[in-house]
């Protein structure tokens, strides 16, 4: 089986527009949530979300191509660019045929659709746009990659809520140790902010009318994010071959189902997903030193992920260090995996762990050390990635540093 | 808390739980009618069609048993009538 290396990362986020503009804000505990401005957010109970402020397509797409694309499209591209150029990725007819594209998303194009709808069924015009359902597709983030560099190997997406990404990048993970293909452009990306999708998150009652505060006792709920992450991943050999700078590796990848409830966690099924991580990267609990937590901040997600942590890592758990980044960019649904492996990565290779921004007060029922709300320097050797998705479909990325 | 009031509650929890109607009592907790938290935001979305209300989610979270509900509605319709807004 071959080692997989993590050769390029591309992110679009709340945060920041690249890569590095998201990890120095991550690091500085600087987070992206504030009142939303794509979305007249005045009938709504909340009105705070993890938005990518004053976004346009024109420094990123020509006008006729950005007509093609819902903005979680775009967002996938324009990760994937940098992600590309980060890899110094020089392409050949053959390495495009070998070459794969595996995204996560949740949601879509679904503020596309929700526009379409708009005109129909309140505007009560007789057409929708016909650019709605190419726009719509989950897959349309892969279909405009694939297309932005002439990429024709196996490319889909996955998705499961918010473990797309994660269980994007897990696939794509073992295409490569496979050897089915030589380099895999993985990830996912997220644009939920319209009326209706927000309005349905109002009604189930998990989204915090202030801010993130994962792990904090007086936390209110989720926050949503939107943004793209990406990675470019290929064989160790081939990269170390070509001196391609590694910023990591991807050495596990575990998943469960919780078989159990359609919304509420399972602290059993979040902790065979760690458990089956740890397996597939034949390593053992005590040598992981970070875990970017799922971390959500809902009454129910903390607690049980805590109850998982402890009982996969026993009295390590103690010496262990976790966050939630979400704190920060906002939970991006699809894209969150994403922007989390990114982050786990770079703290990784930079000896650096993002902390839990938005913390006040300790809660008996999240008692690990959680970063609260300031980086700290940590040489850690292994780190995971938690993503426990509604539905009950868990998945976790195990990462070494290179 | 009037007989009508608590007959429409119990109404539209059983029938929001699809569970007969006689098992649901004012006195009734949450956990005997095996309410979860997905539950309860569906008994919460039928209650606010039901009467016209909209429950802040701060109340929500208060409510754990067949009376607290009748007990949060009763108190946004007797705001809806004195015409103070309840929520945002």
């Amino acid at each position: 089986m071959r080692r997989v290396a993590i050769t390029g990362v591309g992110v679009i986020a709340g945060p920041g527009r690249t890569a590095g503009e998201f990890w120095s804000s991550l690091l500085e505990g600087r987070t992206a949530i504030g009142p939303l401005e794509s979305v007249d957010c005045s009938g709504i109970r909340f009105q705070n979300g993890s938005e990518v402020r004053g976004y346009s397509h024109s420094p990123y797409f020509e006008d006729r191509r950005a007509d093609f694309m819902d903005r979680f499209a775009q967002f996938a591209v324009i990760a994937a660019r940098e992600a590309v150029a980060d890899a110094a990725i020089v392409w050949t007819p053959e390495l495009r045929e070998n070459t794969a594209i595996v995204t996560g998303s949740c949601v879509g194009g679904q503020s596309t659709e929700d526009l379409g709808f708009v005109e129909v069924y309140k505007l009560t015009h007789n057409r929708v746009h016909p650019l709605t359902i190419p726009k719509t597709m989950a897959n349309a983030g892969a279909s405009h990659i694939s297309m932005e560099f002439g990429i024709t190997g196996p490319s889909f997406t996955i998705s499961t809520a918010c473990s797309s990404a994660a269980h994007a990048i897990g696939q794509a993970a073992w295409m490569i140790r496979s050897g089915m293909v030589d380099l895999a452009l993985t990830g996912g990306s997220e644009a939920p902010f319209s009326f209706g999708i927000l309005k349905a998150w109002e009604a189930m009652r998990v989204v915090s009318p202030d801010t993130c505060r994962p792990f904090s006792r007086d936390r209110h709920g989720m926050i949503l994010g939107e943004g793209a992450g990406m990675l470019v991943l290929e064989p160790w050999e081939a990269a170390a071959a070509r001196g391609a700078r590694i910023h990591a590796e991807l050495v596990g990848f575990g998943m469960s189902a919780d078989a159990c409830h359609i919304t509420q966690p399972s602290a059993e099924g979040a902790a065979r997903a760690m458990r089956a991580a740890l397996r597939d990267a034949a390593i053992q609990p005590e040598q992981i030193g970070y875990i970017n937590a799922h971390g959500t901040a809902t009454a129910a997600n903390d607690p049980t992920e805590t109850a998982a942590i402890r009982s996969v890592f026993g009295a390590h758990a103690n010496k262990l260090a976790i966050s939630s980044t979400k704190s920060m960019h906002g939970h991006a649904l699809g894209a969150a995996a994403a922007l989390e492996a990114v982050a786990t990565i770079l703290s990784l290779r930079d000896g650096m762990l993002p902390p839990t921004a938005n913390y006040r007060m300790p809660d008996a029922e999240c008692d690990l050390d959680v970063i609260p709300n300031k980086a700290r320097p940590a040489q850690v050797e292994y780190a995971l990635s938690n993503s426990f998705a509604f539905g009950g479909l868990n998945a976790v990325l195990a990462f070494k540093k290179a | 808390m009037s007989d009508e009031l608590i007959e429409r509650v119990r109404k539209v929890i059983a029938a929001s739980k699809r569970i007969p109607e006689d098992r649901v009592t004012v006195d009734s907790s949450f956990e005997e009618l095996g309410i979860d938290s997905m539950d309860a935001v569906e008994i919460l979305f039928a209650l606010e069609n039901e009467f016209d209300i909209s429950i802040p989610d701060e109340e929500a979270k208060n409510a754990r048993n067949v009376r607290q509900m009748v007990e949060g509605v009763e108190k946004l319709l007797a705001a809806k009538s004195a015409g103070t807004p309840t929520a945002q």
